[in-house]
């Protein structure tokens, strides 16, 4: 091809988006023998069995939490939002990269995305799930969550649609189901080429099914590239809006360190840099385990990492306006805010949090660490941990001590917080596993399109 | 199974561009009820089968309207008619406050249309069945092969010369296929 693509990626030594020998038909079988002869069993069912854990844990968090009510959770007054809703904050944002990923990246015609979008966006849907369990749980009574939504009713009232609360039940459903239907239109081709390959009765009637019966006639490729392109083009604004509306919950109120302006664009910052170190963490084990260092290439990596270190400026940002604001806005609970989180009781979180996202990242400006899939995955676990503390900080901290002394308090997680959290990891990780067993991991029909141009420019597409 | 009606005769092909200009020949020797099968997406090809535009873009269009209009149209029914409530002094439609909602319907709708209306309404899907399927061969079109499908219901169809003119393409087979 003469468009100069491979001549700029070797001046720029950029790694191969996929090794030389990937053919479509190479790449095809490559992924469908996954799916089809689940190679790897014994580390898969390992892997299980510790995710069945959590599952576990969380079942008996949730029992004793329907039993006994919110009040096993730490959460109490002044802190009335806890551990629960700073991990709902960080699951959803994980979800947020997946999006990133799947559309934005998409209409940018980044075609490297191709091997890593289909497991980024399970990792959206199932992040979503382990998001949603929290505010649905935090009601206290979550039999009644039905009167969240908007229907004509013998009570005679409505949800408020002027409450950010009610605005987050829209934003977080809407975007859970938009992103499975985005996943699976993709998947349908997909599943056609199980069922053609499938010699097995049970899976060639099961991804029969899935694939709806389609035959991959020009008619239905032209439907499904416009509505996917169009979906993409819808999936854009909503990601950001998701987590806009996720931080008007906070900055609609007037708790100080919440009423801030910076919110939206910092927490979908904080979303996109969280997200792709979920991405890292993910995407460095499965290449290694079903050897798919051939097609999830360095070059992916390496492009993840750069994304992170941009986010992580715009998170960097977020923090010194915090700061710049509290101290030109003159407001005295404001500053007061910004003092105890610096000098107060949880001090140490925000620390380890400007330690590690202003400081830590800044290994990712050199090459030899984001080419480094170890190094690179020990990075995305800092950060993950970092983004932790940060909803940690921005929800526990600024309530603790709000405008009068009389009111503060203290907060810690219960016993009944840490199952729970450790449980929706089993639960992100089972569906994850589930996923990676019965499912394509990387679309295949977009995987033979960049096979079929990364084969006459040496890797480069 | 030669027993049963024809449903058209097809060729096979394992290079893009070879199967792409099958297709131009195909519709070029004035068959029109064709279809080409390819394991995925190709640049040129809707060119190629000359099909006309896709109307997903219309159909998402309605159904994005449709959601604003329904997102709003609650709110303000419920807020403003239903159940007026007087929040901080704000007006009873107070629009500001409904954009996120509106808007988030609006791309619901928007991407329901396009899956179920776009991509599972137009191309007729699920469809349990469909002849082209009786063909041993055709298990490679979700892999790396093409084929190219002239079916018995068009005018020109005779099933010896059509068979010939698929041969003359220089596919790698031509198949009968049965209903």
């Amino acid at each position: 091809m003469p468009d100069g693509i491979e001549e700029l990626s070797r001046l720029e030594d950029l790694p191969p988006v996929v090794e030389p020998g990937v053919t479509p038909a190479g790449i095809t079988d490559q992924i469908a023998e996954v799916t089809l002869k689940h190679p790897h069993t014994k580390t898969w069912l390992m892997l299980l069995a510790l995710s069945t854990v959590g599952v576990a844990a969380l079942t008996a968090g949730l029992a004793m939490l329907l039993l006994r009510g919110v009040g096993v959770w730490g959460v109490d007054i002044p802190v009335a939002w806890g551990i629960a809703i700073a991990s709902f904050v960080w699951w959803i944002g994980i979800g947020h990269a997946g999006t990133l990923i799947s559309a934005i990246l998409l209409l940018l015609h980044q075609s490297w995305r191709n091997s890593i979008n289909r497991f980024a966006e399970a990792m959206t849907l199932f992040a979503v799930m382990c998001a949603g369990l929290y505010p649905l749980a935090h009601l206290g009574r979550p039999w009644l969550f039905y009167w969240l939504i908007p229907y004509p009713n013998n009570m005679s009232v409505w949800p408020q649609f002027r409450s950010p609360l009610v605005w987050d039940v829209f934003a977080v459903s809407t975007y859970f189901t938009v992103s499975l239907i985005f996943w699976y239109s993709a998947l349908i081709p997909d599943f056609a080429t199980l069922r053609d390959k499938a010699t097995r009765r049970s899976q060639q009637y099961i991804y029969g099914i899935l694939s709806m019966g389609w035959r991959g006639s020009a008619r239905h490729w032209q439907n499904f590239e416009s509505a996917y392109l169009l979906l993409a083009g819808f999936a854009t604004p909503l990601v950001l809006s998701v987590h806009t509306v996720v931080s008007f919950d906070f900055a609609v109120a007037i708790v100080p360190g919440w009423h801030s302006t910076v919110f939206p664009p910092y927490f979908v910052a904080g979303a996109i840099y969280s997200g792709f170190a979920m991405v890292v963490m993910l995407a460095v084990p499965v290449r290694k385990i079903w050897r798919l260092e051939n097609v999830i290439t360095l070059r992916h990596l390496d492009n993840a990492a750069k994304v992170i270190l941009a986010t992580a400026f715009i998170v960097d940002y977020g923090y010194l306006m915090e700061g710049f604001m509290s101290w030109y806005g003159a407001d005295t609970y404001d500053s007061y805010m910004m003092f105890n989180r610096m000098t107060g009781p949880y001090n140490p979180v925000f620390w380890s949090i400007i330690l590690i996202n202003a400081g830590a990242v800044q290994a990712l400006w050199f090459k030899s660490v984001r080419r480094n899939p170890l190094a690179l995955w020990v990075m995305a676990w800092l950060i993950q941990t970092a983004m932790w503390f940060e909803r940690y900080m921005i929800v526990i901290s600024s309530l603790h001590r709000d405008y009068l002394p009389r009111s503060w308090g203290m907060y810690s997680g219960t016993i009944y917080d840490w199952l729970i959290f450790c449980g929706t990891w089993g639960l992100f990780l089972f569906c994850f596993l589930l996923f990676l067993r019965y499912v394509p991991m990387i679309t295949m029909f977009e995987m033979r399109q960049t096979a079929h141009k990364a084969a006459s420019r040496g890797g480069y597409a | 199974m030669t027993d049963l009606p024809i449903y058209g005769v097809m060729a096979e092909f394992d290079e893009q561009e070879h199967f792409l200009a099958a297709i131009r020949s195909t519709l070029a020797a004035g068959y029109e009820q064709m279809d080409a099968y390819s394991p995925n997406p190709i640049e040129g090809l809707d060119e190629a089968m000359r099909l006309p535009k896709s109307p997903v873009p219309l159909i998402v269009l309605i159904g994005a309207l449709t959601g604003a209009l329904l997102g709003y149209s609650l709110q303000y029914y419920a807020a403003a008619i239903d159940f007026p409530l007087n929040v901080g002094g704000r007006p009873l439609n107070s629009w500001v406050s409904f954009i996120p909602i509106t808007f988030e319907l609006t791309v619901l709708c928007a991407c329901l249309s396009a899956m179920f209306f776009g991509i599972l309404g137009l191309n007729g899907l699920p469809q349990p069945y469909h002849p082209v399927f009786n063909v041993p061969q055709f298990g490679r079109a979700s892999r790396d092969r093409f084929f190219v499908c002239i079916e018995a219901r068009d005018p020109q169809f005779d099933l010896a010369n059509t068979r010939r003119f698929l041969e003359d393409l220089g596919p790698l087979g031509v198949y009968d296929v049965r209903e």
